[in-house]
This record gives C-alpha cells, sequence and structure tokens, in this order.
C-alpha cells in the first residue's frame, strides 16, 4: 500500500533537469517542456523551435528550459521557479499546462506568458496554436485514397478538442473519396509510451485497418506499420527514417518563427497578449514530403494543400453533419465558426464509434 | 482464429517485460529488501542495451549491456541501503530519479537510430501449425528467457537449501544472523539478481518490442513491476499469472475500443492498478496461515559486532 503511494510520489518529482547559462540583462526566455527533447515528436519540435530562436537572437537572450514537467498542477510549481529564476517571458508548450499557466500568470502580473493550444488567455498570458486539422484533412484524402481495407486506424491521444477535431478533418475528408470509409480509433490515454502505441498500431491492424494515423507523440505505431507492410503518417515532426517505406507525410511543427517573433516583440516593448491560430498560410505547420505514393494521389494532395493555403478550400465547410444526423449549426457563415472548432466534443456522421464522454 | 493469435502474440510481447524485471525484483523482496528503483534501473538498461546493440549489431551484446547497467544500478543501491544502512524506500527512489536521468544522458547519442530486433524462432512445421503455432515456437529469445527465469526462481525459492536461506533472510534478520549466515552479502546477491533482470527487462524495450532508444521509453513499466510482486503475494506462480493478466487487460483494452466496446477507455487503463488494489484488501482481509510478505522487507539491518 505504502509501495503505491510513494510510487506516485516519485512519479511527481521526476520534473527534469535546470539548464541555464548566466548572462548579466540579457531578456531571459524560459520553456517548459511535457517531454524529453529527444521524444521525436512534440517536444523536439518546441525545441527545434527554441534552437532557431537562439540563433537568430541568441545575443541578446538567454534561454532556461524545463524537461519532463507532468501536466496538471505539479506543472505550477514548475513554472514558478521559472519566475523566480528572473524569466521575463515563459512559453508552456502543452495543453495540460493552461490552468497552472492561468495561475502562474495572475500572480506575476509583470511577467509576460505563452501557453500552446490552450484557449485561456489574460493581459499578459497570450495562446499560440495551429491549424493542424488542416493538414488532417490532406491526410484524410491520402488515407482514402490509399486504403484497400477501407478501414482506416487512428491513435488517439486524449479526447479533447484538438484531437477530435483532427479526426472529422480526417473523416470529412476520406468521405469525399470513399463515402464508406470506415475508422477505427483506440484512445492511448497517454502522450508518449511507445509500448502503447505500438501495442494500439499492432490492435488496428490486427482488425483490419491499413492506413495508421496517429495523434501521440513516438515514431513506435509508424514502426509497427512499416513492420507489418501498411502505410502511416508521422505526427509533428519526420518519421520517414522509421518507415522509408511506409510514411506518406506527417504534420511538421514549426514553431521557430513564431518564437523569434513573440521575442522580438518582448524586446522591443510592443508585446500584447494575443490569441495565434496560425494554419498553412502562417507558417506554424508544415507537410513533410508526400512519399509512398501515385502521382495522382500526390497531386491531389499537392491541391488540396495549395487551396486550403489560399483559403480556397475550408475542412469545415458548411453543412457539416453530426453523428447524430442533425446538421451541426453554422455559426462561421459558409463554415464552422473558430470556436466550434477549437471546442469541438463530436464525431462527425460516419464514425461508428462514441467519442469518451458523450 | 488469426486475430486470436495476434491478440496472444501482443500479450506475450507486452507482459514480457514486466514478468522478467517483477521477476527480479521478488528475489531481492523476498531476501528482505525493498528496492523501488526498478524504473531506474529498467531505463538504464534500455539505454544500454540499445547502445550495445547498435554499436556491434548483435541483439545478445546488447542484452548483455542491459544486464550488466541493471547490475551496476542495483550496486550503488546495496552500497548505500545495505552498506550505509540509509533507507531503502528513499534510496530506490533516488535511484530510479538518477537512473531517468543517466538513461537520458547514456542515450543522448542514439535517440533516431534505428536498429534491427531480435530475430524470432522459426521451425518449419511447428511455427505454421494454426493458432498456436507462432505462440509456442515463433517467439523472440526473450520471452522463452523469462519463462525460464521464473521457473528457476521458483526452483531456487521452494527446493534448495540456498533459496531457503534467502527466504530466512527475508521473514527474520537477526535468526538468520544468528545463525551464521552472512546476511548482507546474501541480500547483495538478491539486490544484483534483481538489478540484472530489471536491466534485461528494459533491454528488451528497445532490443525487441519498439527497436528503437527514446529517453522515458520504459514509461512507468518498473512501477508496474513492484506492483506486480505485491498482486502476486511473493509467490513465483502468481507472478506469472499477474504478469500476464496484466499484459493482456493492457492489449485487451486497446481491442475492445477498436470494436467499439462502450466501457470507457480511461476506467480499462486503470484496471491493472484496481486489481491490484483490490487483491491487496483481500490479502489483509484474509491471513490464511501462508505468508504474504516478508516479515522483515524493508527494514535496515545492521549486524551486531
Amino acid at each position: 500500500m505504502r509501495k503505491s503511494l510513494l510510487a506516485l510520489t516519485a512519479g511527481l518529482l521526476l520534473a527534469g533537469s535546470v539548464s541555464a547559462a548566466s548572462a548579466a540583462d540579457k531578456l531571459k526566455v524560459g520553456f517548459i517542456y511535457l517531454g524529453p527533447v529527444g521524444d521525436l515528436g512534440w517536444t523536439y519540435q518546441h525545441e527545434q523551435g527554441r534552437l532557431a530562436l537562439v540563433k537568430e537572437l541568441g545575443d541578446k537572450i538567454e534561454t532556461t528550459t524545463l524537461e519532463n514537467v507532468p501536466e496538471g498542477p505539479d506543472a505550477e510549481r514548475a513554472i514558478e521557479q521559472l519566475v523566480r529564476a528572473g524569466n521575463k517571458l515563459i512559453f508552456t508548450t502543452s495543453f495540460g499546462y493552461m490552468d497552472p499557466t492561468l495561475k502562474v500568470a495572475k500572480k506575476y502580473p509583470n511577467v509576460h506568458f505563452e501557453h500552446a493550444t490552450g484557449y485561456k488567455r489574460d493581459k499578459n498570458m497570450s495562446t499560440y496554436s495551429a491549424k493542424w486539422y488542416q493538414g488532417r484533412y490532406i491526410q484524410g484524402l491520402i488515407a482514402a485514397k490509399m486504403s484497400k481495407s477501407g478501414v482506416l486506424g487512428y491513435i488517439g491521444s486524449f479526447p479533447i478538442p484538438e484531437v477530435v477535431s483532427g479526426i472529422n478533418a480526417t473523416m470529412l475528408a476520406a468521405q469525399t473519396i470513399n463515402p464508406n470509409i470506415k475508422v477505427k480509433i483506440i484512445w492511448a490515454n497517454t502522450w508518449f509510451d511507445p509500448g502503447k502505441e505500438a501495442d494500439a498500431a499492432k490492435a488496428l491492424i490486427d482488425q483490419g485497418a491499413d492506413v495508421i494515423m496517429q495523434h501521440t507523440d513516438s515514431p513506435a505505431a509508424m514502426q509497427i506499420a512499416s513492420e507489418r507492410g501498411k502505410l502511416a503518417f508521422g505526427q509533428d515532426s519526420e518519421m520517414i527514417k522509421f518507415g522509408p517505406k511506409t510514411q506518406l507525410t506527417s504534420i511538421l511543427d514549426t514553431w521557430g518563427p513564431y518564437y523569434i517573433e513573440r521575442v522580438k516583440a518582448e524586446l522591443a516593448g510592443t508585446w500584447k497578449s494575443e490569441d495565434t491560430w496560425g494554419g498553412l498560410d502562417s507558417h506554424m505547420f508544415a507537410m513533410a514530403p508526400y512519399t509512398n505514393m501515385p502521382d495522382d494521389v500526390k497531386k491531389m494532395a499537392e491541391d488540396a494543400q495549395a487551396a486550403i493555403t489560399a483559403g480556397k478550400l475550408h475542412p469545415f465547410k458548411c453543412p457539416v453533419i453530426g453523428q447524430d444526423g442533425k446538421e451541426v449549426e453554422c455559426k462561421g457563415g459558409a463554415n464552422l465558426a473558430d470556436g466550434q472548432i477549437l471546442g469541438m466534443n463530436f464525431y462527425v456522421k460516419g464514425i461508428d464509434d462514441k467519442l469518451p464522454g458523450k | 482464429m488469426e486475430l486470436i493469435e495476434a491478440i496472444i502474440l501482443a500479450v506475450l510481447a507486452a507482459s514480457t517485460p514486466l514478468l522478467i524485471a517483477a521477476t527480479g525484483e521478488l528475489v531481492t523482496e523476498r531476501s528482505g529488501v525493498l528496492n523501488l528503483g526498478v524504473e531506474g534501473m529498467m531505463i538504464v538498461g534500455a539505454a544500454c542495451g540499445f547502445a550495445g546493440a547498435w554499436l556491434t549489431g548483435s541483439i545478445l551484446v546488447g542484452a548483455f549491456f542491459g544486464i550488466v547497467a541493471g547490475t551496476l544500478m542495483s550496486l550503488v543501491f546495496a552500497l548505500m541501503a545495505l552498506g550505509l544502512a540509509v533507507n531503502q524506500v528513499a534510496t530506490g527512489l533516488a535511484l530510479t530519479i538518477l537512473g531517468i536521468g543517466l538513461s537520458g544522458l547514456i542515450g543522448a547519442g542514439f535517440v533516431g537510430e534505428r536498429i534491427t530486433p531480435a530475430v524470432h524462432l522459426y521451425i518449419p512445421g511447428l511455427t505454421d501449425i494454426p493458432l498456436i503455432g507462432r505462440v509456442l515456437f515463433g517467439e523472440d529469445g526473450f520471452v522463452y528467457f523469462s519463462v525460464a527465469l521464473i521457473v528457476g526462481v521458483w526452483w531456487f525459492l521452494y527446493r534448495t537449501r540456498a533459496g531457503l536461506i534467502l527466504r530466512a533472510c527475508g521473514d527474520n534478520h537477526v535468526s538468520a544472523h544468528a545463525l551464521g549466515y552472512p546476511v548482507l552479502r546474501i541480500r547483495t546477491f538478491a539486490v544484483m539478481f534483481g538489478g540484472a533482470c530489471a536491466g534485461l527487462a528494459g533491454a528488451y524495450l528497445p532490443l525487441a518490442y519498439t527497436p528503437f532508444f527514446i529517453p522515458g521509453m520504459t514509461a512507468g513499466r518498473g512501477w508496474i513491476a513492484l506492483a506486480l510482486v505485491v498482486f502476486a503475494s511473493w509467490r513465483p506462480g502468481r507472478l506469472v499469472i499477474g504478469a500476464y493478466l496484466f499484459g493482456a487487460v493492457t492489449i485487451l483494452q486497446l481491442h475492445a475500443q477498436g470494436w467499439g466496446v462502450g466501457i470507457p477507455s480511461q476506467f480499462m487503463s486503470a484496471l491493472p492498478y484496481l486489481a491490484t488494489v483490490i487483491v491487496l484488501v483481500l490479502l489483509s482481509r484474509a491471513r490464511t496461515g501462508g505468508s504474504t510478505a516478508p516479515a522483515a522487507l524493508g527494514t535496515v539491518f545492521v549486524p551486531d559486532r
């Protein structure tokens, strides 16, 4: 009994190492990371963004990172630690840091905070995120073209709006190619557990899926798909190394330009609380090269990407039909409103599964 | 038919690292030492195991590296907890934190590299038998080894004199000492065995399960191994059942989701832990003669000279 309690405490103690170099009167910029920088996925891409920032403004700033910070109340302590260390601009890079960031932001009105993928803001707290669902839409088109079994396998992390809107965008796209396309969804209930992600990929393939998509962070699923001779999409970063004949494309997070822009604003004294939600047109993310597909599919994907970038194609163009067969109220004119996508908590028609918690 | 075979294969693969690590911890705890550093020893085993296999191209060398790394980690624990009689719980937790940091350092150069995973046995004819062929004759070496290991440990603990002495140290170190047994030396060997097993279990992950190294890839499996030892009430037979049951629940909950079974996935994910808690409650309610925890588990022993 005592043992399991201790196990829990230990889990909480694992918040990682602090790395910092001291220098006088340089702007101090802090980063809170969910995973290790070597996760090859989410955290890795944020670290790439930070490195781009240091390369650009390294003589004017000094950065500190905290790795392996668990989401939830424990994050508050980590964020506060960065504040006390003198950081004036702090990026908290995961959805689960939303409330902790807000709490610390209220406590320190003179420090500026930037929270990734959340929706709560304050005078000194911005949010930033990317319209990944646009990329998911392109993946849905490719998946429907490439699937022979007509069954797609989708590994979700947690049923939060960002993930749900990704599943919906994928299916809406796939249905334009194959109206009878099916998707099997498995929630891993974790962002990062290579073993479990691999197990989920195996289960999906064993149940007949032949194109695997993931919204978790490690390349494990890609590798299983590669082993079994199926196809898959990468996540967050370039994963083609783990499936040279498997990866169709990957949504690549490119945070560098945003970090540089925000730090420049901070340096110039023009920083203000904003809500940034960038799509393909804003370089918040990019698509990895389209590989392992015939030329006509590749062309279709490139055309769709161009149309989305130009604003001619919107994945959530009205009417959107919900799982219950009823039309979803269209609050954004011709398309669903941004707020509806950011808070998406329903499946579209054609998904047989039940959304957890619904 | 094929699906059932695929599920059994996945269950065996998911259970094997848990079984190996828990077997080691069972022996450690049976000698009266509580080493909570399994997760730390596992992750260092994973990093070193991958490094060994990547540098030499041999899975066997990788496994050996993992075993050595786990053993070295456990020696740090032995030095502190046995040699200097430091609190075992605190030392074990420190070992885990040390291991996670150390593995990141060792593995930093290998992130993004990949190796060819351990080969699976193939006997023409036998492996091709439907349903049971691949399950019995188509596994990788680790799976067979884990079964041999737990059988060996059972035989050692209950059928040899040395095993009896080890259990005596775990139940009453003062008496064992009075009878002239070198309690601390015996416990050191038990801790080293636990470390070797944890290192091997960790190495299994990058060598056979997901053939790449990423920091933190053990993702809490060391803690599960610790829970399994309690679940098994420190008995090898129950440990086997527990490990496979745990693996089965993990895999089946994924399949259940794919089939669209309407049980919340969060509940399914928590099920194995719930089972552990229930077993703990049952154990404490019904003390039916047989021993549960080794009586001297976790207590410091300083021989009087």
